[in-house]
């Protein structure tokens, strides 16, 4: 672990791995809960750093930081959140190639895996899911497409993500959830925050063929 | 003609109902957004009798004009411009009471770039998040003003402020003075990319926006190349991209990030920042010594 400053009010703690990220979000989320934190306005955890923003005296919290016993991430009990998904996406048969698997399997893959959402960015609701085995990780489309519609499942990198609105995106498309992601009228705006567990469920008339 | 609203009869350049913006969701990829002078903001407010939070109009460089549908206290303040009502000119920078139907004009900046218009009883707008800003970047809140839009007005709070002897106001800057501490990847730059940042002109581009100062000058070059993975950002951060030339996250900033951030500009600064008009000289002042290195963690 190692706490870099941030100019004079934050700290970004940068660990080895997402997993150890994914550890200290979890740790400073219970003991925020629990009221064993001073004040910080942003808790903002991200691929492998997490950041500390709006924080009085983020040396002398660097420090206290290094004492803490952060227990490793594990499997919650807190059951996964279900989102239904076609698996009908229009680069369901390039991620196939790319996994030299066919396509009914690259579904069984997917569908296979629980999730965790790493972090949110990008977008509002935004989530980056890390879960899919590291040899299952893809690039991102050679040229991005102007416009990714709401609901599309897609892959790039490690990262599973579901676009919460329509926008300019530049990953791999396999699929398709009427699941609303993000509404800001909502009282939990965001479906996917960092730390909750996913897994998506194959509508059985959606699978092609 | 007796409705809480007003009419806006020429938008201008790009003009938003601006608050305090939505701090406390980066976590999940919401921008803070809120008003990029804060300080103008609140005297605005201020002058009109409305709390801190009541959301007022921010402009862009050209002003705008709009037509109360009610009898209603306004301030114009933050960049200095011509006030008018109906044509006749009427006090900058000081609550005037209008009647119901006149035209209000906030003329284009004379100096800075972002005038602030405050409405006894704020812009009643439905908030999203806690909070009525448009962010330009994630599109949360109202869109930006259009000609012919109608916005809903609040009900007054109390009084007007009696501000004898005048308001504070800041002047926009001849010069952009930004302090800054290096960190947190100042590491990935050359020792003369951060003497470069220090002791060049750079000037502010026109390519500037809510969601960042954009400069120009000499390069910054690298130490490393490619990118990090995606990390959180925070207003001030003085993020390169492949370009080489600076630019400063302000409030519509996106929430993470892969371009190296090299330095962190004082938050106190970026109200300033948000009135240099394009052209303005820039210099980026260190606070700290320059490679401050991790603090130490006592883990190996």
């Amino acid at each position: 672990m190692r706490a870099l400053p941030v100019g004079d009010r934050a700290l970004l703690v940068e660990l080895t791995d997402g997993d150890e990220a994914g550890a200290l979000h979890a740790e400073l989320l219970r003991r925020r809960a629990a009221g064993l934190l001073p004040a910080i306005r942003e808790i903002v955890p991200a691929a492998r750093t997490v950041l500390l923003d709006g924080l009085d005296g983020p040396e002398r919290f660097a420090r206290e930081l290094a004492q803490w016993d952060i227990p490793a991430l594990h499997a919650r009990v807190q059951d996964a959140i279900e989102v239904p998904v076609r698996y009908d996406g229009p680069d369901l048969a390039d991620v196939a190639a790319l996994w030299q698997v066919p396509e009914e399997e690259v579904v069984r893959i997917h569908s296979a895996a629980e999730f965790r959402v790493a972090f949110c960015g990008f977008s509002p609701g935004f989530g980056y899911l890390t879960g899919l085995p590291q040899r299952y990780a893809v690039p991102r489309r050679a040229t991005p497409r102007t416009s990714v519609p709401a609901g599309s499942l897609a892959l790039a990198g490690p990262y599973t993500g579901v676009y919460p609105r329509s926008s300019p995106g530049g990953w791999q498309l396999i699929g398709t959830t009427d699941t609303v992601l993000w509404d800001p009228a909502r009282e939990s705006a965001a479906l996917l925050s960092p730390g909750t567990r996913v897994r998506f469920v194959p509508e059985r008339a959606g699978i092609r063929r | 003609m007796t409705d809480r609203a007003f009419a806006v009869v020429r938008a201008g350049a790009l003009t938003t109902v601006q608050d305090l913006g939505r701090p406390g969701h980066a976590h999940l990829g919401v921008p803070r957004s809120g008003a990029l002078d804060p300080q103008s903001a609140g005297l605005v407010n201020r002058l009109v009798g409305n709390p801190p939070r009541a959301a007022v109009l921010e402009t862009t460089l050209n002003g705008c004009v709009l037509r109360p549908r009610c009898a209603v206290t306004v301030a114009v303040g933050g960049a200095p411009c011509s006030v008018t009502v109906d044509g006749r000119p009427v006090a900058w920078g000081a609550p005037v009471r209008i009647a119901a139907g006149s035209l209000l004009e906030a003329g284009p900046a004379v100096r800075g770039v972002r005038s602030y218009v405050a409405f006894a009883g704020g812009i009643a707008v439905d908030p999203a998040l806690g909070s009525r800003s448009t962010d330009l970047l994630s599109g949360l809140g109202p869109p930006p003003l259009t000609d012919g839009s109608v916005l809903p007005l609040g009900k007054p709070a109390g009084p007007p402020a009696r501000l004898d002897g005048g308001v504070p106001w800041p002047a926009p800057p001849a010069e952009l003075v930004l302090r800054v501490r290096f960190g947190p990847r100042a590491d990935w730059f050359t020792d003369a990319a951060l003497n470069t940042l220090t002791r060049a002109a750079y000037r502010v581009s026109s390519a500037s926006n809510r969601i960042g100062l954009r400069t120009e000058g000499p390069c910054l070059e690298r130490a490393l190349p490619g990118e990090l993975p995606s990390e959180g950002m925070v207003l001030g951060a003085v993020q390169v991209p492949p370009d080489g030339c600076p630019v400063v996250f302000l409030a519509d900033h996106p929430t993470t990030g892969g371009y190296p951030v090299l330095a962190v500009v004082d938050e106190r600064d970026l109200a300033a920042a948000a009135q240099a008009v394009p052209g303005t000289p820039v210099r980026f002042v260190p606070v700290r010594s320059a490679r401050s290195a991790g603090y130490d963690s006592g883990v190996p």
